[in-house]
């Protein structure tokens, strides 16, 4: 396993500064995140900022993300459960049925390959991305702003799996498992659903390349689901199971985890059958931006020109402006816009400035999109720290 | 140093699939404080999950929220652990790890 290369930290150097040379992590993650997260390289990836081995939840340092497609070997890794096993295309099989379902149906990568393709260019991101950086902290994968990538998916559209099988008319949720599961029976399966009229758009996919290859291993090989515009919680990895159902699905990772607050967060996507009075399944992603040209405390020559530049996203509405500030949000410039990849996309964006002199330069960037959502100024709390879109503060140091 | 059966345990768990297992050998770099109950959190915690989770989880947690994790691996996740070693585990993560 040649491939396992973690990177040693020099003796003398403080651990904590270290991490932070290494990763280049902002500094509002707790400290012993910043002490643990070390740049390692699992099998076929590149090396990306470990936060917890077993299961193996990695990061993508945002160097990545001056381009608007994330390489595979880049692409950030997040499991929940640590029993991951090596996945063999050739017996891979797809069980698509359920109660909710006619009958079932048992596809196999050659057959989804001979099947009508289709693709898509979309963000996953995971709902939890830059939880680490919530005051007060929140426990969990503490995230800073890499648990997310833009890529090209090819596969599959859902809706023509579940046309091939037949859907009953009672059927409300289509549900999907993954090959990967718990350590002991013990531990609730990690088992996810989404409403049906969202696995029948023309956009949610289950898909086999990524970029234009298979799936890197640890994004899901042989076969993930693709759901743009929603968190990366639903997009289930080396999928095997696909279920129609009646009744909404019980298990703890739809009735317990991975929801937020009723009309705390807008989302016109709504997932009626899971919604109670209090609380509802994370759903739609909010409009953010990250800029990715400097890292915090970057310096640059005051005299030259400065490009600011970065990504910006959302639920699939579309980013139209992004707008950045040098005055903490007393006046804002529109950056200019990149290639417009679809929708679904990361969204490139950046502008010019020549400083002409000396001293600490504070950068704030606000994206919006067509609807008119709009990053926010302060934190939404809630109580798994989720929907991280506060607009971000970032200082250049300009000799 | 870590107790040997430590490492014994994560690799038989994870024996058959070299993926997970070279996860377990990277693991072994972290290093919790030398306490009192370091042995039961080393023992039960990290039968499922390496033990960076309690240090990236640190040290901001209050007493209530290290209760609260480790009640939650138990009645949630189905964590085999009894009482008294709830409790030891329980109080190292809040005297060692704790806000």
């Amino acid at each position: 396993m040649a491939a396992w290369s973690g990177v040693a930290l020099a003796g003398a150097v403080p651990r904590r500064a270290a991490a932070i040379m290494a990763t280049n992590l902002p500094k509002g993650l707790a400290a012993g995140t910043l002490n643990e997260a070390v740049l390692d390289a699992l099998p076929g990836k590149k090396p990306l900022i470990k936060l917890s081995w077993r299961p193996p939840n990695y990061e993508t340092p945002i160097e990545y993300f001056r381009q608007p497609i994330t390489p595979n070997d880049a692409f950030f890794v997040r499991y929940h459960l640590s029993n991951i096993p090596e996945m063999d295309a050739a017996t891979w099989q797809l069980a698509v049925g359920g109660e909710g379902a006619a009958g079932t149906v048992v596809f196999k990568l050659d057959d989804l390959k001979v099947m009508p393709p289709a693709e898509i260019i979309a963000v996953n991101q995971c709902a939890g991305n830059r939880r680490g950086l919530f005051l007060p902290h929140v426990t969990g994968v503490e995230w800073g702003d890499g648990a997310m990538g833009c890529a090209h998916w090819k596969g599959v559209r859902l809706k023509d799996l579940l046309n091939r099988v037949g859907v009953k008319k009672e059927a409300i949720e289509i549900v999907f498992e993954g090959a990967d599961g718990p350590v002991t029976t013990e531990t609730p399966k990690f088992v996810k659903s989404i409403p049906l009229w969202k696995a029948m758009e023309e956009t949610t996919l289950v898909a086999f390349e990524m970029n234009g290859k298979p799936l890197p291993h640890f994004n899901g090989y042989p076969a993930r689901l693709i759901v743009p515009g929603w968190t990366g919680t639903y997009w289930m990895k080396h999928l095997v199971s696909i279920r129609a159902i009646t009744k909404p699905e019980q298990s703890f990772w739809m009735k317990s985890a991975y929801r937020i607050p009723v009309g705390l967060f807008p989302a016109a996507g709504h997932f009626a059958s899971q919604e109670t009075a209090v609380n509802t399944p994370i759903t739609e992603m909010m409009v953010n931006s990250l800029i990715t040209s400097h890292h915090h405390g970057a310096i640059v020559a005051g005299a030259a020109p400065l490009v600011i530049g970065g990504v910006a996203w959302d639920a699939g509405y579309g980013v139209d402006v992004v707008e950045l500030s040098f005055d903490g949000g007393r006046s804002w410039q529109r950056a200019k816009l990149g290639e417009d990849l679809g929708r679904y996309a990361f969204r490139p964006f950046s502008l010019a400035l020549t400083p002409g002199w000396k001293g600490r330069l504070t950068v704030l960037a606000r994206a919006s999109n067509r609807i008119g959502q709009t990053q926010t100024s302060q934190l939404i709390q809630n109580p798994a720290g989720y929907h991280n879109n506060m607009i971000q503060s970032l200082t250049i140091e300009v000799t | 140093m870590k107790p040997a059966y430590i490492r014994v345990a994560a690799v038989t768990l994870l024996a058959g699939c070299c993926l997970a297992a070279a996860a377990a050998a990277n693991e072994q770099s972290v290093e919790l404080r030398p306490d009192a109950g370091r042995d039961a959190v080393e023992a039960h915690c990290a039968a499922c999950h390496s033990l960076d989770y309690v240090l990236m989880n640190s040290p901001f947690p209050t007493a209530a929220q290290w209760d609260a994790e480790v009640a939650k691996m138990i009645k949630v996740f189905g964590a085999p652990i009894e009482d008294a070693d709830a409790r030891i585990i329980a109080d190292y993560l809040k005297k060692n790890y704790g806000s």
